[in-house]
């Protein structure tokens, strides 16, 4: 997927960078908040690609390292004082640390057992977060309300931000920075590496892939995107509770990275998308109904785009280009 | 000679069926050692063993003089030793450039962290080791296919892709498991005649499980035959040849089919 070199390709990332950058002045506020958690999730998605797509490694759990993201974030904002910029690498290192250690027992998983071990992280969540003798930090079945971050000073001189516009920026430009090093990592040793174990674990080890360390590093790596997406995610919602990391969040995360496209970098943007906008979508076609019109289109996706947009949009310009060609 | 590899009383076991009893046999440094034997013999049992899949329950392995039981699987590429499996072990999603490439794994450097972050020597690196692929694909004679999916090429392509992802590493013994299972007349000639410039250009050593006989006979220094897990044979390939053990392990076999 990622063979094309021309330049071509640049103009055009730099092009949908333009765009992106130029969304929020064009929409209401309450759009730009939703586009703002279109991109967090894109993020989420992404690490959850490098586990599930590059490396093999199903998880249906990642709602939890999501949570542990946003807890850190809120956390650290609410008792401590912490800036909301300095919450984000606080909460990848500890969401780091979670996913590499739980990334070790789950070694010894594989397939459907690996997938039934990570949804009981994710089941386990919302509950662990009203847990008692947690409350004193976490809020309890209340959570945690935090404040929305006002544009910088220096930026004033610029342009005039609203808050919304300003953490959707900020979020984008935090997304840009983590994609480009997903973008290193993947087409680097260790990017070949994680796609080794997946294709043939037996033959990667042969090759001298130390398979225990990159699976457990796939996790902790992923688990540290997933985490940054939650600390921006509550930062933007500018609320933490339990309810709001139950299981479905780690299903639906799943869902995002097949609509997008398994092991595509691209495909975490249209899988963000996707489970952003469809059940609002969902929502105003039908007030009685939307998990029925949800599951519809779900489904139409499925069958129309076998394999995810991702792929079938590199399908769709390799026959352009072949046609072009033939002319 | 100066003895790269001694494999001294390796038995292993999968139950009750004892896939190698107490094997003992050298393969000196540039050797062509062939290893030969009717199906279910051990032959693969033992290359597992030599790559660390397999556990071996008594004897020793020694690898330029040290025992390899010390050290994990993942070791055996950068410690030399390189293989190709019997029946394809490819990465298959993958092209034939990306296949080779992570064959040089084991001889290159960079862990998550150079990879994310480019930091100054990665892009020289990634650099070096493309050139090595490409220069093994040219080799291998694979450059007209390397963008390919390894899974849309025909089994003999596939069979010369394990071989150059295995030089990849710059192996000093290299294990070939049945190259020419699957290659007609020309390519086993073919064949022959690379496994002779590898070992007199690259100075490997290798040891060359096959059931093609006249391809074992006429390329090996010596020959190690196996039969129900148990050495029946050692020698140069002539003896080994004349064995009466040998022929009646082969007659035998063929009977039973
Ligand atoms: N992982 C395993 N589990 C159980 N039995 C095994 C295993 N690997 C090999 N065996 C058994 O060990 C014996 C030796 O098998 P091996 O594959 O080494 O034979 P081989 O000489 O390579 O045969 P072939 O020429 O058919 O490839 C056989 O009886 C086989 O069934
Ligand atoms: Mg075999």
């Amino acid at each position: 997927m990622e063979r094309t070199k021309s330049p071509l390709r640049w103009i055009a990332i730099l092009v949908v960078l333009a765009a992106l950058v130029a969304l929020p002045f064009l929409i209401s506020d309450y759009r730009t908040f939703q586009f703002t958690q279109a991109v967090v999730y894109a993020i989420v998605l992404l690490g959850l690609n490098i586990l599930t797509g590059y490396n093999g490694q199903i998880s249906l759990g990642h709602g939890a390292f999501y949570a542990i993201g946003a807890y850190t974030a809120a956390i650290l904002m609410d008792k401590f004082g912490v800036p909301y910029w300095a919450t984000l690498p606080a909460a990848g290192v500890v969401c780091f640390v979670f996913g590499f250690l739980f990334g070790l027992p789950a070694l010894r998983l594989q397939g459907h057992y690996l997938a039934l071990a990570t949804f009981a992280l994710a089941v386990a969540t919302p509950q662990v977060l009203k847990y008692k003798r947690l409350e004193e930090w976490t809020g309890g079945v209340q959570g945690i309300v935090i404040m929305k971050p006002d544009p910088p000073e220096w930026l004033a001189s610029f342009v005039t931000l609203s808050q919304d516009q300003w953490l959707y920026l900020f979020s984008l430009g935090v997304a840009a920075v983590l994609f480009l090093v997903a973008w290193n990592l993947l087409r680097g040793r260790a990017g070949r590496a994680l796609v080794a174990l997946r294709d043939h674990p037996i033959a990667a080890e042969a090759m001298g892939v130390n398979g225990p360390v990159y699976k457990s590093m796939a996790f902790g790596v992923s688990a540290l995107y997933t985490g940054v997406g939650g600390a921006l995610g509550a930062i933007a919602v500018q609320f933490v509770a339990p309810d709001s990391f139950t299981a479905f969040l780690s299903i639906s995360f799943l869902v995002g990275i097949v609509v997008g496209g398994i092991a595509t970098i691209s495909g975490a943007i249209y899988g963000a998308l996707f489970i952003q906008f469809v059940p609002n979508f969902a929502d105003q076609i039908s007030k009685a109904a939307p998990w029925a019109i949800y599951g519809l289109v779900l489904l139409v996706f499925i069958y129309a785009m076998p394999g995810g947009v991702a792929w079938m949009l590199h399908f769709v310009a390799a026959r352009v280009r072949a046609l072009l060609a033939t002319r | 000679m100066d003895t790269l590899l001694s494999v001294r009383d390796v038995t292993v076991r999968f139950g009750g069926i004892v896939a190698l009893d107490a094997v003992s046999f050298d393969v000196g440094r540039g050797q062509i050692c062939g290893l030969i034997g009717p199906n279910g013999a051990g032959k693969t049992t033992l290359f597992n063993c030599l790559s660390r899949l397999y556990r071996f329950e008594r004897g020793t392995i020694l690898f330029e003089n040290q025992s390899i039981a010390q050290f994990a699987r993942h070791r055996m590429a950068s410690m030399g030793i390189g293989r190709t499996f019997q029946n394809l072990a490819l990465f298959r999603s993958q092209t034939v450039l990306q296949n080779i490439l992570l064959g040089c794994h084991a001889v290159s450097r960079g862990g998550f962290a150079a990879s994310a972050l480019r930091w100054p020597g990665v892009g020289r690196e990634e650099r070096r080791v493309h050139d090595r692929a490409a220069e093994l694909a040219r080799l291998i004679d694979l450059e007209s296919v390397a963008d390919t999916r390894v899974a849309d090429l025909p089994f003999g392509t596939q069979k010369r892709v394990e071989l150059a992802r295995a030089l990849a590493s710059n192996p000093k013994l290299l294990l070939l498991d049945e190259p020419a299972a699957g290659l007609n007349h020309e390519e086993v000639d073919g064949l022959m005649g690379l496994i002779r410039r590898l070992r007199d250009e690259l100075k490997l050593t290798v040891l060359l499980v096959e059931h093609h006989m006249n391809l074992v006979m006429r390329v090996s220094d010596k020959v190690v035959a196996l039969d129900f897990g148990r050495k029946i044979a050692d020698g140069l390939p002539a003896e080994v040849q004349r064995d009466p053990e040998v022929i009646r392990a082969y007659l035998g076999d063929d009977q039973a089919h």
